[in-house]
């Protein structure tokens, strides 16, 4: 009895926040384009596709991996011949 | 060869079409979750944006719709994770429904505000099944989450805006 009870509590719930949100936030009504995304589309690909100067995006966190493996490397140049012998 | 071979192997001409046919359906989905016109349509760009990216991982032999809409709903996730500081409703939205006039403003700003202060995985999801009504089944499908994590996640998101109108000094089965 007790799962039931729990699930009709749950739906309940569910039922009485259903309500009291479209109170604040209705459902969107227009969902219609009301015009055509073609050209900014194009503009997207074009301004992308064009070749940059600067490398592709790397996140923040590559470049610290690579800043504190070249620190490494410099403040323990005697792991360079190990790291040869594992790769 | 078909629309969608043509699109998987490159085809700019193919992708246009793909664009053509289905844009208002993507904007359609995308605006349900963000609630805001300018935004639906620059996502909507980012959808294609993605898409077209990713045509070579794309087989021609599955849903181009279904992947489309799976790619929309993870540019509004990414949106609504990057973006949570609106606590207001853009004003150019039309309602479907009417408010009702006794819900006093106050108390919609608190809802909005609960609402924008749920996690962004769960303000997607309550906003499709709580708001919009979409079934379990499409989100699942939009989502890539099995129906019953949906669900689990559905009913988290209840307890947290109960908890949060709470505090607020709301309880929505009174206030109902």
């Amino acid at each position: 009895m007790k799962p039931a009870n729990h699930r009709d509590q749950h739906s309940q719930d569910e039922r009485d926040i259903r309500g009291f949100l479209k109170e604040g936030l209705p459902p969107v009504a227009n969902t219609e384009l009301s015009r055509d995304l073609w050209p900014q589309m194009l503009e997207k690909l074009s301004r992308q596709s064009a070749p940059s100067l600067w490398p592709a995006r790397v996140p923040w966190f590559d470049w610290a991996l690579a800043a504190l493996a070249g620190a490494a490397l410099l403040v323990f140049p005697g792991i360079i011949p190990a790291l040869f012998y594992h790769f | 060869m078909d629309l969608l071979e043509r699109f998987a192997s490159g085809d700019l001409e193919a992708f246009e079409a793909l664009f053509q046919q289905h844009q208002r359906e993507v904007y359609a989905w995308i605006i349900r979750i963000v609630r805001d016109s300018g935004i639906a349509e620059d996502l909507t760009v980012e959808t294609f944006w993605r898409i077209y990216r990713s045509q070579a991982r794309f087989d021609p032999a599955g849903s181009f719709q279904a992947w489309a809409r799976r790619i929309a709903t993870n540019a509004a996730l990414d949106h609504l994770r990057r973006d949570r500081r609106e606590t207001e409703l853009p004003a150019d939205l039309p309602a479907a429904v009417c408010p009702d006039s006794a819900v006093q403003h106050d108390v919609r700003r608190k809802i909005q505000q609960a609402f924008q202060l749920l996690p962004a995985k769960y303000r997607l999801l309550a906003t499709l099944a709580l708001i919009e009504d979409e079934p379990y089944n499409h989100i699942a499908a939009a989502t890539g989450l099995s129906a019953n994590l949906v669900k689990i996640r559905v009913f988290r998101a209840v307890r947290m805006l109960r908890k949060t109108l709470g505090a607020m000094g709301i309880t929505p089965g009174a206030a109902s």
